[in-house]
């Protein structure tokens, strides 16, 4: 994703620098149209945001969001806060609770070939495609007989399971891919396995941790199936949840609801931008092997 | 997302017999076993998780289709064992026809769609011209939305009265259409949005596989004459074709189980006009004031039926690919 190869891979034989040239301002042109259009949705979650309410159900809808209300935002300030930093909660937990159960065991499955690693990953493989609707459900059940419906750690419980397979293949290939005479360096110095993976292991696997981290926090906070059955009535309750309620409730308000739907977008925005150093080697790592 | 398998080197085919040779494997065999209890260690705390968060549920899930539960013995957990009662009411019920084929069309019509689009656009981005980075980067936003971001602006933009895509349809001269309060609609606007999440996925997977094919192809292809659309037929494609078989059976699996997506924008409804098996399960388990936790069990166990079969053949072609 970081160097481009250089342009040989152009249909005819380039005589001149001309069309060549000309070709890649034309694509530039297809690819910034094609971006729009692919975007418009997201453009349009902005621009409702900030519309003011009288306007919502004009036609035609205004295009622009030539007279900005920020009524929206207001609205999310006074309603939505405790919902966020649940939300920020149950995300940094999960994280946690990922890299912590992760990160050993796929350095285990890469470097120490522990008996039944084979059986294992392919148990990680197919905990992957278990649907999320099924986990709950049984989920449900066990957290009602064990009191801890509605309780914020449970939905870290719950939401670690979307991260916890990933993790584990992620750190695997990654982890695999680190030459074996770093580990047998230190081992040499002296070090036992665990300041091996602690110290050597682990910060080099900076991206493969970068990676895990920020999509587990992304689908921590993205997840509405856990929140809605196992969280619907506590204390503290996530932002999905948050934007699910405002919908039911009132239905008119759109620029309050799309104004949360945009603050809920925010660590969307920030993988995005972190996405472009670390994400996409880690996932092509774990995604595509060559 | 595929994993690195742990390649376990073979074992030498020790002379065992010999008294020698054990004496001089014994310290080394006692160091091994030294080494693989450290390996278990290290995954230790995963399979304990493992067995408490994933197998313990998907038993309770499996037992409470296999009783008869009410809401009362839900709580006390003294249900009465009913055998494959729940499948069968699920299987005779009038939703579970609809529900099926709302799944498949769902699924293998959003898969068409994203695939498409996603090799278009790997194809088109590989081009190497100013901006394809960022724009390509830009391309991931709808993946990364939260899902009920993504289907409430949805919901608004294909709203009846004062949706946007409707007055597109009206500049167009077409007359509005009841996106989601329409039976004839309801589906197919749950796909659209659902396609417009899928192309990134697919546009990430397949641009990474266009880049493991070596460019001299195409130069050669080039020099022979080849046009820009049999380049794609006679190199792009086929090399293509263990990248595509991941992505697609992946997209299969990831698909078969969307929820939020539809619950969202139409509760799988009007009527049962895109209710799915995920969106049933979950409206006989969580979605009515008298839950029905038996047959909504079993209709999350058919789930996850089918979606172990093209997850089993997920990994078969995988194997393949890396022997």
């Amino acid at each position: 994703m970081t160097s481009p190869r250089p342009i040989a891979t152009s249909a005819r034989p380039i005589t001149s620098p001309r069309p060549g040239v000309r070709r890649s301002r034309r694509n530039t042109v297809i690819g910034v149209v094609l971006t729009a259009l692919m975007l418009f949705p997201v453009y349009w979650m902005l621009n409702v945001s900030l519309t003011p309410q009288q306007d919502m159900r004009k036609t035609p809808p205004d295009l622009l969001p030539l007279h900005p209300t920020f009524e929206g935002y207001r609205a999310v300030l006074n309603d939505q806060m405790p919902y966020l930093g649940t939300s920020l909660l149950i995300g940094l937990g999960t994280v946690a609770v990922t890299l912590v159960l992760a990160a050993p065991a796929g350095f285990s499955l890469a470097k120490l070939r522990p008996r039944g690693g084979g059986v294992l990953s392919l148990g990680l493989l197919i905990a992957q495609m278990v649907p999320g609707i099924v986990m709950a459900m049984g989920f449900y059940g066990i957290f009602l007989n064990l009191g801890l419906l509605n309780s914020w750690w449970g939905l870290i419980i719950a939401d670690s399971t979307i991260a916890v397979p990933f993790g584990v293949m992620i750190f695997t290939a990654f982890m695999a891919g680190i030459p074996d005479e770093l580990t047998d360096a230190a081992r040499i110095d002296g070090a036992n396995t665990w300041r091996a993976f602690w110290s050597v292991v682990l910060p080099v696997s900076r991206n493969a941790l970068v990676t895990v981290s920020l999509f587990s926090f992304l689908w921590a906070w993205s997840d509405f199936v856990f929140a809605n059955t196992l969280d619907g009535g506590g204390e503290l309750r996530p932002i999905t949840l948050g934007i699910y309620h405002y919908i039911g409730n009132n239905n008119q308000e759109w620029n309050a609801i799309m104004a949360t739907a945009v603050v809920a977008s925010v660590p969307a925005a920030a993988l995005l931008v972190l996405a472009q150093r670390y994400v996409a080697a880690g996932v092509t790592a774990g995604a595509v092997k060559d | 997302m595929t994993i690195a398998r742990v390649d376990r080197p073979k074992r030498s085919p020790a002379v065992s017999g010999t008294g020698t040779a054990d004496r001089r494997d014994a310290p080394s065999r006692r160091r091994r076993r030294r080494s693989q209890l450290t390996a278990l260690a290290f995954v230790a705390p995963l399979v304990a998780y493992l067995a408490a968060f994933y197998v313990y549920p998907l038993y309770r899930n499996l037992d409470l289709s296999l009783r008869n539960y009410t809401v009362r013995s839900f709580v006390a957990g003294d249900a009465p064992f009913s055998g494959w009662d729940n499948f069968s009411q699920v299987l005779n019920d009038p939703t579970f026809g609809p529900a099926l084929r709302n799944t498949m069309v769902f699924t293998f019509v959003s898969i068409a769609f994203q695939y498409a689009a996603g090799l278009a656009l790997a194809v088109f981005f590989n081009r190497h011209f100013r901006l394809a980075a960022t724009l390509r980067a830009l391309f991931l936003i709808p993946w990364l939305l939260p899902l009920i971001v993504s289907a409430s602006t949805w919901s608004w933009m294909l709203n009846s009265e004062s949706g946007v895509v409707n007055y597109a349809l009206h500049v167009f001269g077409v007359s509005p259409v009841d996106w989601l309060t329409s039976p004839h609609w309801a589906l197919t606007s749950v796909i659209i949005a659902n396609i417009w999440i899928g192309i990134p996925f697919n546009l990430v997977i397949l641009y990474s596989g266009l880049q493991n094919i070596p460019a001299e192809l195409y130069e050669a292809a080039a020099l022979d004459g080849a046009s820009g659309w049999q380049q794609f037929r006679r190199i792009t494609f086929p090399l293509l074709r263990p990248v595509s078989a991941i992505t697609l059976l992946l997209g299969l699996v990831y698909t078969l189980k969307v929820f939020d997506l539809i619950w969202i924008m139409t509760k799988g409804g009007p009527g049962d006009s895109s209710s799915t098996l995920a969106t049933w399960s979950y409206q006989l388990g969580f979605g009515t004031l008298l839950p029905k936790f038996g047959p909504g069990a079993a209709v999350g166990n058919i789930l996850i039926l089918i979606a172990l079969v093209f997850g089993l053949l997920y990994i078969r072609v995988q194997r393949r690919q890396e022997a």
